[in-house]
């Protein structure tokens, strides 16, 4: 398998310089601009205006009385918990296999590097349904978790493994190019000259991909809050227990409680729109190294 | 990137620390084996365990046929859509600047950040029946909302970025000089587009438009809330999967489960054969 193709389109690209062969749009080149970006405004800036006017038609007050709910708190606290979970440990496997696809060559790679995008293939409600089927019951391994006397379906566990899986891929994805393209000669230099292997990571290995991680993990921790299909299957969104915000505004909606979802809708809008622009932050970076 | 390749082999590394490669092997094979495939193997064991034929009459039950169904078809409407705008937008991006076309740049990823529940919930309250543009709509007889354009419609939002991110590097690549050639020769600009431009793009907008369906077919959090999810009209097969696994119908959620995944790893890997025939240069192995 390619190793630095743009497979999900989020795949860390360090793009050719193009700024100077841009034109001024003349005439009727006006005309496909203008098509360019009216079409990306119906999509999507047309409704993320409907949700701000949505959830401030019964005021400013009534929408903060709504996101300081306790359960609204409480689901707002179980996202950013679970994201933070899901993204360090993504983020400490998902270098560990960025080196072994890029530093380290033996047989089972190739296996490897196809394993790794399987999760995009996969619905989040399947990824859930996967984990009913090993840890629920009947599941595979129903005998170890009621041994260690462990709950994972409905509870917090088969979220965080939900969630883990569904933002797997991104940071392997963003920093395995950046690393093929620095190299090891600078590692190898630290390395000859006494540095150990920590010392070499920390300090040659660690600068040398920041930016490309900085993205990698923007992009895990904004999928990671907006994750809905898989941590609905496997959590089941009940209140205050298993409920993130995600399946909060979903309760909200069939509650006929507008005002709670369009506010928690507006809350996640603005963390991604902050978490987008940490991502294009590190992309600029990267462009300028 | 022959000279990265070398220094892979470079004895420093080979010979530095076997331990530390084989441990970060190790790490690297179990994680994935965990996490992704005891995940497939339960799944595939579960959906034949009870034989192929009891596999077959589960995808073979009219309703799940009819969502399969729906999905093939809303995922290639989005998917002709999505491949037409995305080349028009890669292109205007990379060939003219214009009063905020950087900020446009850095907004086409938004659909990556922004959660596929929220894109639904933003899509109704635009377009749903009760609302100013929607009932304006309804009134002409456009049913959007809780119909089938609005499944396209939320796959158009949620898949946007992918034909725009894999046509803007490889048109970057492209040399002026090949058009500007063209041009001199008597091409007028639309045949130095569909002649000159177009075939050296083509493979990039068959592999963002090969993905974006890929990614489509899987499609829940938005659809949920924008299709109404009427059995046989507007239910697709992520949502028919989730209401086999809440009533307890795990064979047929398994069933549609692994039609799916089949379907959008095979072309996955559709893609992947692709740029690798055609990428050669950047693909070290």
């Amino acid at each position: 398998m390619s190793q630095d193709r743009a497979l999900t389109g989020q795949e860390f690209e360090l793009r050719p310089e193009s700024r100077k062969r841009a034109d001024r749009p003349k005439g009727l080149e006006w005309a496909l601009v203008v098509l360019a970006i009216l079409y990306p405004v119906a999509l999507a800036a047309g409704p993320l205006f409907a949700i701000v006017w949505g959830a401030l038609s019964s005021g400013f007050g009534a929408m903060m009385r709504q996101l300081t709910s306790p359960e609204a708190v409480n689901a707002l606290k179980l996202t950013l918990l679970l994201s933070f979970a899901a993204t360090a440990l993504n983020t400490v496997f998902g270098l560990v296999v960025a080196m072994v696809l890029t530093r380290d060559d033996f047989k089972g790679r190739r296996v490897l590097n196809g394993l790794i995008d399987l999760p995009f293939a996969f619905s989040p409600v399947i990824a859930g349904f996967t984990l009913i089927l090993l840890f629920g019951r009947n599941g595979w391994f129903v005998n170890l978790i009621d041994a260690l006397n462990l709950r994972v379906v409905f509870a917090l566990p088969g979220m965080l493994m939900a969630t883990t899986f569904i933002s797997l891929p991104f940071v392997a994805r963003a920093v395995a190019p950046v690393l093929r393209h620095v190299g090891r000669e600078q590692e190898n230099v630290a390395y000859t000259m006494g540095a150990a292997y920590w010392r070499t990571f920390w300090s040659v290995t660690l600068p040398n991909i920041r930016w490309g991680l900085l993205y990698g993990v923007s992009l895990t921790f904004a999928r990671a809050v907006g994750e809905f299909g898989a941590v609905l299957v496997v959590g089941g969104g009940v209140t205050r227990f298993t409920e993130t915000a995600t399946l909060y505004i979903y309760r909200s909606l069939d509650d006929r409680n507008e005002v709670g979802a369009y506010a928690m809708v507006l809350a996640l809008a603005v963390i991604s729109i902050c978490l987008l622009w940490l991502m294009e932050y590190a992309r600029k970076h990267a462009q300028d190294e | 990137m022959n000279a990265t390749r070398a220094q892979t082999y470079s004895p420093a590394s080979v010979a530095a620390l076997p331990w530390g490669r084989w441990s970060l092997r190790a790490v690297a094979l179990i994680w994935l084996g965990l996490m992704i495939a005891l995940p497939l193997a339960v799944l595939f064991e579960h959906g034949l365990r009870e034989g192929i034929v009891r596999f077959w009459a589960e995808i073979t039950n009219p309703l799940a046929l009819a969502a399969v169904r729906l999905t093939i078809f809303a995922a290639a409407v989005m998917t002709l859509i999505n491949a037409a705008m995305g080349t028009l937008t890669a292109y205007v991006l990379v060939r003219y600047r214009f009063f905020g076309s950087r900020l446009f740049n850095s907004l086409i990823d938004l659909p990556f950040a922004i959660p596929t529940l929220v894109t639904g919930v933003m899509l109704v309250l635009l377009y749903g029946p009760q609302r100013t543009l929607g009932a304006w709509l309804e009134a002409r007889g456009a049913h959007v909302i809780f119909a089938r354009p609005g499944i396209v419609l939320a796959l158009l939002f949620i898949t946007y970025p992918f034909v725009i991110r894999t046509v803007q590097p490889v048109l970057m690549a492209i040399e002026r000089e090949q058009e500007e050639a063209a041009w001199t020769l008597g091409a007028s600009r639309w045949q130095t587009f569909s002649k000159v431009i177009l075939p050296m793009i083509t493979p990039a907008i068959i592999s963002g438009a090969l993905l974006s369906f890929a990614r489509a077919l899987g499609e829940f959090g938005s659809i949920v809330v924008v299709a109404g999810n009427i059995p046989r009209s507007t239910l697709t097969a992520p949502v028919y999967v989730f209401g086999q696994i809440e009533s307890q119908n795990q064979m047929g959620a398994s069933a549609v489960s692994i039609l799916l995944l089949a379907l959008s790893f095979t072309l996955m890997l559709l893609v992947d054969w692709m740029q690798g025939k055609r990428g050669g240069g950047h693909v070290a192995r």
